[in-house]
């Protein structure tokens, strides 16, 4: 105890090193915890994002497959259309459980600066997400009425409810709001459902869609699925697994490099605290001559000098996990706005287990900062210790 | 060997010898010594005479190049490291010329310091007992950078004496102080003496050496009285 009072004091008394030293540590660990919660963050909402698309297999027209997965979770200009004979073709297949053909098309809103993003559907979207439910109002009357069901934050945003009717820039039409979708955390939230016949005579994609999405009654009939839709012509077969994967290796190139900031930041901290120690050593030279003629061992010099890195580890180490938890929804915010894609849900999310091992990793860097400086101290000879400032 | 009479130190032929990369100095050159129980002893004599070099070797905190030395009853002419801390702690007290108290802790908790490293924790009543033998019973709670020079001191004899009941060394302990605080701390050894503490004490200060039982002058190294 007296090692923790004494290194307490010490580090009291010498406030502004001591601040600027935790400060190093605290940023180091705030770096990396905001690091590790994006990754299992963005990892968890990713998964979620794309296992609440309802389906194994995304058939899209031909072109980069990933790009249209991609722009089919995110929305955005550019998507190519296939002819819906395509899903009249495949539907017959008796592996598959559920068929949905959607028609996917955004419109930029030049009032309100906003991309809307309107996607028409059949019953089938229904069945292939059975987790949705209204929050308020229910299904189209008919499959070419002028109604929108619209997401929980779609209507949050347009501040519509069941009645309402709801404009579409750049194409002139307007609808009835009929539903609300419960919240889902994922993509749907933000999106304007219309029937899907609708939808393509609106946007003048008659007889075409955007892409087909089909669940399996058996998994393990994926492959040689996959391998027969390889045979039919003009189109694309995605699997939402390799999407995920895609992705995750996009991202984990990233991770790297900012794994590797990370660890300089905690390289650069440690030596900041091994600096700081060693001038405090340095400092006391005369008083840890003191009391090693009082009888400390070298074992208690060493615990009193190790005890002063610890501490400024521990401390710097719960400041940089308080900073990533209050930072962590500012962090969230500038990643959406840099990252091209980036999953509905939250993408900063620390876990108990990140905190704990943030915290103990901290405590034992302190450990391996103090193990020179500690020894540095245990080693002065008593005399030459006391005699040193003479 | 441990000796069982009343003597305290004693001391054979004990030399000191520093290597310097173009010379070797002798600090300390077979010096003859005995300090009995209850002694009061003061080395005199001037700067670089080996005045200090010998208190350290007494008190332990140096080995000697060579001789025979015995301090409290254990032989330490060719002890190890460890085995010297051991009879420090709690055996023999210190008190220096620059006070050298941790600026981080209290009077008090100064004082309670060496029993922490002797694992014998010294109770607050029993710390506050030391710091009234030196007259400091209202300065317990106050820092050093908060007490004068003489209160200093008398902390770090008060802190000297929790280390040891035996034997108290004393390097120049008047050295930074004026000659009232430096009377006081006469004063208070002569006290501490009379109640049976044996002191061995480095001074310039001819008032400190009359105040002891008795002198002993160094020269080069070497005893000259």
């Amino acid at each position: 105890m007296i090692a923790f009072r004494l290194a307490l004091r010490t580090l009291w008394r010498k406030k502004i090193r001591t601040v600027l030293t935790v400060g190093g540590v605290a940023i180091a660990v705030a770096v990396l915890v905001s690091l590790l919660a994006f990754d299992e963050g963005y990892q968890r909402s990713l998964r979620t994002d794309i296992d609440r698309m309802g389906y194994q297999v995304l058939v899209t027209a031909k072109g980069c497959p990933y790009e249209a997965a991609t722009l089919m979770l995110k929305g955005g200009g550019g998507l190519r259309y296939m002819e819906q004979d395509v899903h009249d073709t495949i539907v017959a297949d008796e592996r598959i459980h559920e068929i949905a053909p959607q028609l996917v098309a955004t419109v930029y809103d030049t009032a309100s600066g906003s991309m809307g993003m309107y996607v028409g559907v059949t019953g089938a979207h229904r069945r292939l997400k059975p987790w949705l439910e209204f929050h308020e109002g229910g299904w189209f009357t008919n499959e070419v009425a002028d109604e929108a069901i619209l997401g929980y934050e779609a209507a949050e945003l347009e501040q519509r409810v069941v009645g309402d009717r709801i404009f579409v820039p750049g194409v002139g039409k307007v609808f009835q709001v009929v539903g609300v979708f419960e919240r889902t955390g994922t993509q749907d939230d933000g999106v304007i459902f219309l029937p899907l016949a609708t939808a393509q005579s609106t946007f003048g994609l008659d007889g075409q869609i955007s892409g087909i999405g089909i669940r399996l009654k058996e998994i393990t009939d994926l492959p040689q699925f996959e391998e027969d839709l390889y045979d039919v012509p003009g189109i694309q077969v995605v699997s939402m697994a390799q999407v995920k994967g895609t992705i995750l290796n996009l991202m984990s190139s990233a991770r790297v490099l900012a794994s590797s900031i990370a660890a300089i930041a905690i390289v650069v901290a440690v030596i900041g605290v091994m600096n700081t120690i060693l001038m405090s050593v340095f400092e006391r030279t005369r008083q840890i001559g003191v009391m090693k003629a009082m009888g400390a061992s070298r074992l208690d010099v060493f615990r009193v000098v190790w005890a002063e890195t610890t501490l400024v580890c521990l401390i710097g180490g719960v400041l940089g996990v308080l900073v990533a938890l209050v930072g962590g929804g500012i962090a969230e915010s500038v990643i959406r706005n840099i990252l091209p894609y980036a999953p509905s849900g939250r993408l900063v999310v620390v876990t108990a287990p990140l905190l704990l091992l943030s915290l103990v990793g901290a405590t034992f860097v302190g450990f391996v900062a103090g193990i020179y400086p500690a020894a540095r101290a245990a080693s002065m000879r008593p005399v030459a210790a006391i005699r040193s400032g003479e | 060997m441990r000796e069982t009479n009343g003597t305290i130190i004693r001391a054979e032929g004990l030399t000191k010898v520093f290597t310097l990369p173009a010379e070797e100095i002798v600090a300390v050159d077979r010096v003859d010594l005995e300090v009995e129980r209850g002694d009061f002893v003061t080395l005199m004599g001037p700067s670089g005479s080996g005045k200090t070099t010998l208190l350290d070797l007494l008190g332990c905190l140096e080995a000697a190049t060579s001789g025979r030395l015995i301090v409290l009853g254990e032989d330490v002419s060719n002890a190890r490291e460890d085995a010297l801390v051991t009879l420090r702690r709690g055996r023999i007290g210190f008190v220096f010329q620059e006070f050298l108290l941790l600026p981080e802790l209290t009077a008090i908790e100064n004082v309670q310091l060496p029993a922490t490293f002797a694992r014998n924790p010294l109770s607050r009543d029993e710390a506050m007992e030391l710091l009234g033998r030196v007259g400091l019973s209202a300065r317990a709670k106050h820092l050093p950078k908060e007490l004068s020079g003489g209160e200093r001191q008398r902390v770090a004899i008060a802190r000297s004496l929790a280390m040891s009941s035996d034997l108290l060394l004393a390097d120049e302990p008047t050295g930074n102080l004026d000659s009232k605080n430096s009377r006081e701390v006469f004063e208070l050894f002569r006290r501490l003496n009379d109640d049976g503490l044996t002191i061995v004490a480095t001074t310039h200060d001819e008032g400190l050496g009359a105040t002891a039982n008795r002198s002993i002058h160094l020269q080069d190294g070497r005893l000259t009285a």
